[in-house]
């Protein structure tokens, strides 16, 4: 590669993303092998889980930037309970689970503590699912984004509440399927709302960065946090992870039903600062978001056996939100 | 150094002089004076090196203690009624942890009907979160009692609730001697946590704990706790030493020797059976009281000790469990032999209703006389509680209790031209 070349991440015709074409100190921190393995193996997530891949390379990330002066606040979840059984932990960084709904309160706890006592070189991150975030401790992340507390918070979203048994949360997405919201009678699975957007929402306290990412690139969700961590208040990254258990999908199709709900629209990649949006990324080959929702059981109401739409009306609908994404975030511009 | 100020200010001055790293807090009547006065302290340099949080909400207000106390800072805050009731799950939560944390409860009845004055319902609903709860009599001792809790807090690794009466004390201004910096630098040591979030020592704090081991760890809680009996007298009397007077302890007792009758109550009611006591002991009828200054961890033994004779016991409560009668009664019948035969709860107090000498006096002879029933409401407006059972007895949809009470008294006000009798 020769200076200045521009870095695509992507190889012409496919959708691999890899570090062996790059120079060394522009792959990726979980590529390292003196990375922290802040979140090592030996947990208990389930085959393919999107949350366990996406907080390592948030973790290890957040550890390099702060040259290993880190504390990590976790909320009730699937993300505690895989990681801490009983008397085994995967968890190589001082890291504090307390409640479902306070991971936000605790995080301005410990960054209140490290200012008092001098320590401003140790930074906070705090981490929950979509549950923990856009429901039970929206009001405490409110707070936290209120008085710009020096608080990395990174929300994984897997779109329902996975860890009692897939039961819906603000987070899910329309018509989809969960133990709370059936696929019966004649609006089968969630019902269209007005929708419950967390990014928007942060923007919306002019904090100074807000990011989102989904676990099918990367490159970007490191350089996310990399980004958040130079900067100081309260920073929100959203991150979407696939769950093969509450999607009904194959373990093996984590990081592709990633990357469909960013080409489809469906899920918008984009950063924003101090409320304003500044920068999106571009779909690469836009798809129908049938081709999203195929893959996944949550929506298999929605087709017949052999694959075909049964319910045009919703599909139609679920398009229509892809295309307000597309056009609110400037989706199909033309990469730079 | 003596002052005449209101408790809340007293509180705050001392919590100040143990140099909180965090205090959070948010507005709950009426504790709000003591937070107030710290931010003030802290905004003006007065308390340097502390954080004041204003967060949005009780709940939040003890998860910053939460993470403030697991990352190494000596961390206070203060609520009351339903704010400690918001906050129960981090109540709990801040306990098992084993963090040390102290906070003022300002106690205050518990709605619905919402009411903002004095009972001892809130600290009863936290009777069993794992806090150790302190009950302060007057505001010298309310005062005195944070300067221990921070230290026996940190000594045993468990959270502290000093309870102190609602407006009765918190907005009393009275007599106080306020420890000063230099007593406290005499009396407590820095905080060394036994746990910390440290990057260069990284643990998991918080981690599932199943039933192979989830009994065992709440056991050790329990353990804490009894030992924590042993520090809370040995504190209060370290405290006595470097202040020059007593406070604090397991048990307050006053004139129980050869007592034929033993009033017991927690908080600032004992002033005022004080008062009776020594009003019936000119009589020559031989009363006695027990102040418990430590609800939790309960002193069985000091109890025992204290209740041991033959006397017959009359425990004054501010707060009752629905359908079954006293809590405090409760744990004085696991305390001593024999002890429910000679035990007679009175409910009073509720909702800041004041326990008056003339009052406490009926209820002392009743009970010298043998003529007290196991459980009685003092004060209790039997009119108006028959009026509207009658009324609920005549009609499906009666309508809300609270409402139909304030109509039925201000039509008998409007009718004897006064207020309650």
């Amino acid at each position: 590669m020769t200076p200045g070349q521009p870095v695509r991440f992507f190889q012409v015709g496919s959708f691999a993303a890899g570090n062996r074409l790059l120079a060394p100190e522009m792959r990726t921190v979980q590529s390292d092998a003196t990375r922290a393995n802040s979140l090592t193996s030996g947990h208990r997530a389930c085959q393919g889980c999107g949350e366990a891949l996406g907080a390592r390379y948030v973790l290890d990330t957040a550890m390099r930037a702060t040259g290993g002066r880190l504390i990590a606040v976790n909320a009730t979840g699937c993300l505690e309970v895989f990681t801490t059984p009983y008397p085994e932990t995967s968890w190589r960084v001082p890291w504090l689970h307390s409640l479902f709904a306070n991971a936000a309160s605790v995080a301005t706890g410990v960054a209140a503590t490290l200012d008092a006592q001098g320590r401003n070189e140790v930074r906070v991150l705090a981490q929950a699912g979509d549950g923990g975030t856009v429901d039970i401790g929206f009001a405490a992340l409110s707070g936290l984004f209120e008085r710009n507390d020096d608080v990395l918070y990174v929300c994984y979203d897997n779109q329902a509440y996975m860890n009692t048994g897939v039961q819906r949360s603000g987070a899910t997405p329309p018509a989809a399927r969960t133990a709370t919201t059936e696929a019966l009678g004649p609006e089968p699975g969630n019902p269209f709302g007005q929708g419950k957007n967390l990014p928007l929402i942060a923007m919306a306290h002019n904090i100074p960065y807000v990011a989102t990412a989904t676990v099918a690139e990367l490159h970007d969700l490191e350089a996310k946090v990399l980004k958040a961590m130079t900067m100081h208040g309260a920073r929100y990254l959203h991150v979407l992870v696939p769950c093969p258990l509450g999607w009904g999908s194959a373990p093996a199709a984590t990081i592709e039903l990633a990357r469909l709900a960013k080409e489809s629209g469906l899920f918008a990649v984009f950063e924003a600062e101090r409320g304003e949006v500044t920068a999106s990324s571009s779909i690469r080959h836009q798809v129908p978001v049938e081709a999203y929702l195929r893959p996944q059981s949550r929506y298999r109401h929605l087709f017949d056996d052999t694959g075909a739409v049964l319910r045009p009306d919703i599909v139609g609908r679920l398009q229509a939100l892809a295309d307000a994404n597309i056009a609110r975030f400037d989706l199909l511009k033309s990469a730079s | 150094m003596l002052r005449q100020i209101e408790g809340s200010q007293a509180v705050a001055r001392v919590v100040a002089a143990c140099r909180p790293q965090v205090v959070c807090a948010y507005p709950i009547t009426p504790q709000t004076h003591i937070v107030e006065a710290i931010g003030a302290m802290v905004k003006s340099g007065e308390l340097p090196g502390c954080r004041f949080i204003n967060v949005e909400s009780e709940f939040s207000a003890l998860s910053v203690a939460i993470g403030a106390s697991a990352t190494g800072a000596r961390a206070y805050t203060a609520t009351a009624s339903q704010g400690l009731l918001f906050m129960m799950e981090a109540l709990y939560n801040a306990a098992g942890l084993g963090l040390p944390i102290v906070m003022t409860l300002a106690n205050r009845a518990v709605g619905a009907p919402i009411n903002i004055w004095n009972d001892h319902s809130d600290a009863m609903a936290a009777r069993d979160a794992g806090w150790i709860q302190l009950f302060a009599e007057s505001n010298q001792e309310a005062a005195d009692l944070h300067a221990q809790a921070f230290r026996l807090a940190e000594e045993v690794s468990l959270p502290v609730m000093v309870c102190m009466d609602g407006f009765v004390l918190t907005h009393a201004v009275e007599r106080v001697d306020v420890v000063t910096r230099e007593q406290i630098d005499a009396f407590l040591p820095p905080y060394e946590p036994r746990q910390v979030l440290d990057p260069s020592a990284p643990v998991t704090i918080g981690a599932m704990v199943g039933p192979e081991a989830f009994e065992e760890v709440r056991y050790l809680d329990h353990a804490r706790h009894l030992d924590a009996l042993g520090s809370i007298e040995a504190i209060a009397e370290e405290f006595a030493e470097v202040v020059g007077r007593p406070c604090g302890g397991l048990l307050s007792p006053y004139r129980t020797q050869d007592a034929e009758l033993i009033v017991v109550a927690l908080g600032s009611v004992l002033g005022t059976i004080h008062e009776v006591v020594d009003e019936a002991r000119d009589r020559g009828a031989r009363v006695g009281a027990l102040g418990i200054t430590t609800f939790r961890p309960f002193p069985l033994d000091a109890v025992r000790d204290a209740l041991g004779g033959d006397a017959r016991l009359l425990v004054v409560e501010k707060a009752f469990s629905s359908g079954f009668g006293g809590v405090l009664s409760t744990d004085i019948a696991m305390a001593v032999e024999g002890a429910p035969s000679r035990i007679s709860t009175v409910v009073g107090g509720l909702g800041g209703r004041a326990i008056t000498e003339t009052s406490l006096r009926r209820v002392i002879d009743d009970a010298l006389e043998g003529r007290l029933e196991r459980l009685e409401f003092l004060d209790l407006d039997r009119g108006a509680v028959e009026a509207e059972l009658a009324r609920m007895a005549a009609n499906r949809r009666s309508g809300p209790v609270a409402e139909n009470m304030l109509r039925s008294l201000s039509a008998s006000a409007r009718r004897t031209g006064g207020g309650r009798p």
